[in-house]
This record gives C-alpha cells, sequence and structure tokens, in this order.
C-alpha cells in the first residue's frame, strides 16, 4: 500500500474572525541590515499572542496605508511578543520602518501552513536561507534547537548579498560557536576583510554535512534561488518528498477566498506558504501562472 | 608514508580515472604550502599552472580601484582553480589569495598540455572534467548576475 507522505503542517485558525486586524503596540524596533529591520509587538488586548508555528505569516495593518503579509519570525515558544522581519521596499513596509516604540498597528493572523518540524525528528534537518528568507526560517531553528537531542545533524547554509546584507549576525555567531550545528555562511560577494565563503547558496549544498537517505531540508528564500537549491539538494541525493519550500505570493485576505495568491490550484496563504518540493514543483516553472 | 600519486588519486577531481592516466598527472604534479594572506597566482601574470585545494580556502578576487580587492569566490577543499593555461593569452585574469593555510597540489600547463597531445584519450579525459566544472562555473556565475537578493519595490 502506499505511503502518504506528510504535507506542510496545517494549523486551524486562532481567532474568530480572521478578517478583524487586532491591536498591537511596537516595543521595540532593530535595524537588521541597511534594508532590513525587525518590529517586537506586544497585544494590546490581551497578554499572549495567539499561538503560532514555525513558517506562519502574519497580515500586519498600518492603519491609513495598507495591510501586508510578513512571516513571524520569533520564537514559538514565546508568546508575550511577537517579531516581524521585513524590508523597507514597498508603501507599507517603508512607513513601517518608521514606527517608533508605542506606536500602534493592527495584525491578523496567524495564516498559513507550517514547516514539518515535527516529522522532522529523527532526521537530519538541513535549512537552507536565501537573504531574507531566513526570517521565516527562524522559528523553525528555535523549534529544533529547543529540542536538539532529537534530530540528527543541523545544519544551516544561508547566503546573502554582501556581508554587509547577512541577516540576524549575532545569532548565527552564537549558532556557528555551537558544537551541535553546522552553519555555513556565503555572500554573493565581499571586500578584503570578510572571511568566510564567497559564492552561491548552491554551492554550499555539495560540502554540507548531512546524510541524504535520513534528511529533511526547509528551503526560503527568493524562488529562483530555491529552483535552484532544490536542484543540488536533488544531486546529493535527497527527495523532493522531503524538501519544503516557502512560497511568496500577492496574499491579500489570508484565508483562501480572494484569489490573488492563487498558484495552479493552490492559494499560497491557505494551502501554504510551505508546501512539499514535489508537490509544487511543476507550479514553478510554469510562466503562465 | 603516502606518495604523490595517492594524493592525487584521493582528490575528487580525479576520481575514477584510469590507473595509467593518474601516473600521467602525477608526473607533472608538485605540493605547494602557503600561508594565509599570501598569493597563489596574481592577475596578469602568465599561468603556467592549474591547482586542486587539498586543505583551506582560496579566495578569488579582482582589484577594483577605490574599492580594493573584491573577491567573488571562494574556492574549498576538494575543488579545482584555474584554466587560464588552456587558453592564449595565457595570462590570469584574477588573483588567488590564501584565506587560511592553504596546501595545493600545482599542476604544471606545459607537461599537461604535451601529454593531452600525446595521447588524445587523456586529453578528452581531462578536458570533460575541466568541462564540467567550467559549466558548474558558468550557471553559479549566471545567477550571481541576477543578483537574486537585490531589493525590488
Amino acid at each position: 500500500m502506499a505511503t502518504r507522505l506528510p504535507e506542510a503542517a496545517s494549523v486551524t485558525f486562532s481567532h474568530p474572525d480572521p478578517m478583524v486586524p487586532h491591536l498591537y503596540r511596537v516595543l521595540r524596533t532593530r535595524w537588521d541590515t541597511g534594508d532590513t529591520f525587525s518590529l517586537e509587538l506586544t497585544p494590546e488586548q490581551s497578554a499572549d499572542i495567539p499561538q503560532f508555528e514555525a513558517g506562519q505569516f502574519n497580515m500586519v495593518y498600518i492603519y491609513g496605508v495598507g495591510e501586508i503579509p510578513i512571516s513571524i519570525s520569533g520564537d514559538p515558544a514565546r508568546r508575550d511578543t511577537l517579531i516581524h522581519t521585513t524590508r523597507a521596499v514597498g508603501t507599507v513596509t517603508r512607513v513601517m520602518s518608521k514606527l517608533k516604540v508605542d506606536d500602534l498597528l493592527g495584525v491578523r493572523g496567524p495564516f498559513g501552513s507550517a514547516w514539518p518540524v515535527e516529522t522532522g525528528r529523527g532526521k537530519d534537518m538541513i535549512i537552507v536561507a536565501g537573504g531574507i528568507g531566513l526570517a521565516p526560517l527562524r522559528p523553525a531553528m528555535y523549534r529544533i534547537l529547543a529540542h536538539r537531542e532529537d534530530y540528527g545533524r543541523v545544519v544551516l547554509l544561508y547566503g546573502a548579498r554582501t556581508p554587509a546584507d547577512v541577516l540576524y549576525r549575532k545569532e548565527l555567531e552564537q549558532w556557528r560557536s555551537q558544537f551541535d550545528l553546522d552553519v555555513f555562511v556565503t555572500v554573493d560577494r565581499a571586500t578584503g576583510n570578510w572571511r568566510g565563503s564567497v559564492g552561491l547558496v548552491t554551492q554550499l549544498i555539495g560540502r554540507a554535512p548531512f546524510d541524504p537517505m535520513n534528511a529533511m531540508a526547509m528551503v526560503c528564500g527568493p524562488e529562483v534561488m530555491m529552483r535552484f537549491t532544490t536542484m543540488e539538494l536533488k544531486k546529493r541525493g535527497i527527495s523532493g518528498d522531503h524538501i519544503y519550500v516557502s512560497l511568496e505570493r500577492n496574499m491579500k485576505c489570508a484565508i483562501g477566498l480572494c484569489g490573488h495568491c492563487q498558484v495552479g490550484s493552490l492559494f499560497v496563504c491557505k494551502d501554504g506558504p510551505v508546501f512539499r518540493h514535489s508537490r509544487v514543483e511543476p507550479l514553478l516553472t510554469k510562466w503562465e501562472i | 608514508m603516502k606518495t604523490l600519486e595517492s594524493i592525487v588519486a584521493q582528490h575528487p577531481f580525479f576520481n575514477g580515472l584510469a590507473q595509467p592516466y593518474l601516473t600521467l598527472i602525477t608526473g607533472c604534479a608538485s605540493n605547494v604550502v602557503i600561508k594565509p594572506g599570501e598569493l597563489l597566482f596574481r592577475e596578469g601574470e602568465e599561468a603556467t599552472q592549474f591547482f586542486t585545494i587539498r586543505t583551506g580556502i582560496l579566495k578569488l578576487g579582482v582589484l577594483v580601484p577605490g574599492q580594493g580587492e573584491i573577491v567573488f569566490q571562494t574556492i574549498h577543499e576538494g575543488e579545482i582553480v584555474g584554466w587560464s593555461w588552456m587558453f592564449p593569452p595565457y595570462r590570469w585574469h584574477f588573483t588567488g589569495r590564501a584565506a587560511t593555510e592553504l596546501r595545493v597540489l600545482a599542476f604544471d600547463a606545459r607537461c599537461l598540455l604535451q601529454k593531452c597531445e600525446a595521447d588524445s584519450g587523456f586529453g578528452y579525459e581531462f578536458m570533460k572534467r575541466f568541462s564540467r566544472i567550467m559549466m558548474e562555473r558558468i550557471q553559479a556565475t549566471r545567477l550571481q548576475l541576477i543578483d537574486m537578493y537585490q531589493t525590488r519595490g
């Protein structure tokens, strides 16, 4: 009998009306790189934030400006604050980047599927992130590290544009200093004082230490980076059934009603954003969608 | 004690190479160790060798006035570097500097070219291996050119 493959972990709504934003107050702001910032938020109307799973996203609403989807980048075990990391590139995120402590904004969520961290127990975990793609994967790292003994090797491969664009630098250094983690960071180009690797994140895969026959990979970054990363992972011997990717589309309602984020027969907001690669692979190279 | 031929045979670039060819190649090889920060080769100089990395990291870069040396790739253990010796004008296009202590095997270009010319089977095998590396590097360069992490509003 055929075994049913695990999809990305599905999660149910935690709020009664998922279209109503809840008030959050800015606790802290931090610039992570020249164009990327993190907001630490606390709920106004309750003590705890809704329980979320690694890989899920919220719709963040700047009143009078607009609403955008942003992955949650904090620790799922922490219920007191919500952390979002994003780039200041559009109308909403530029205004968001100027928010100050005690400013208010609206949050709906959490929405979407999660990284199948639980399914990976007993396996080598390969986490591949490109650019700001590290933000949605950070909660998965926290989850894995909280139960480190349940996993085989844990390998984080991270690629950024330049050394100045490396996200969560202190945390990466801390993870790299741990004896039970393999952390490799590479940049596309560097000046003389950078001591790490230079080249594409895909080039780290060939020399990463893991057993492809007993490994699960979670990949997040620009879609072209994910395409080539999955190719390299498969070359190493990991099946597409054990590779998970997080897709990004124009999400509006976040509950699979409006159709803005539709890819083929899937709604990225509801069926994703985390998908088993073998499920979405045929869709990723279709120009028409 | 390890022989030079056994060291050559252990490098992934030569995986599966027939014994007579390994012996031919080893005849052109020598061991080189350089310290961190030292140059393995310099842009514009005559390219008379290629290298397989045994241990350590090599930075490939180019000098940009006002910005210093811009590193666009690092070459690691198990990889190879250098094909300027194969085509005119036989000069290094970039600079190779040791990022860490570097142990490499250096292969003499003239010696290899003569052996490739004399034995077309050997030459074909050798060029196939180099072509694969070239293709991988070109593909990686194309992806770097896309600048996929660039901020787009």
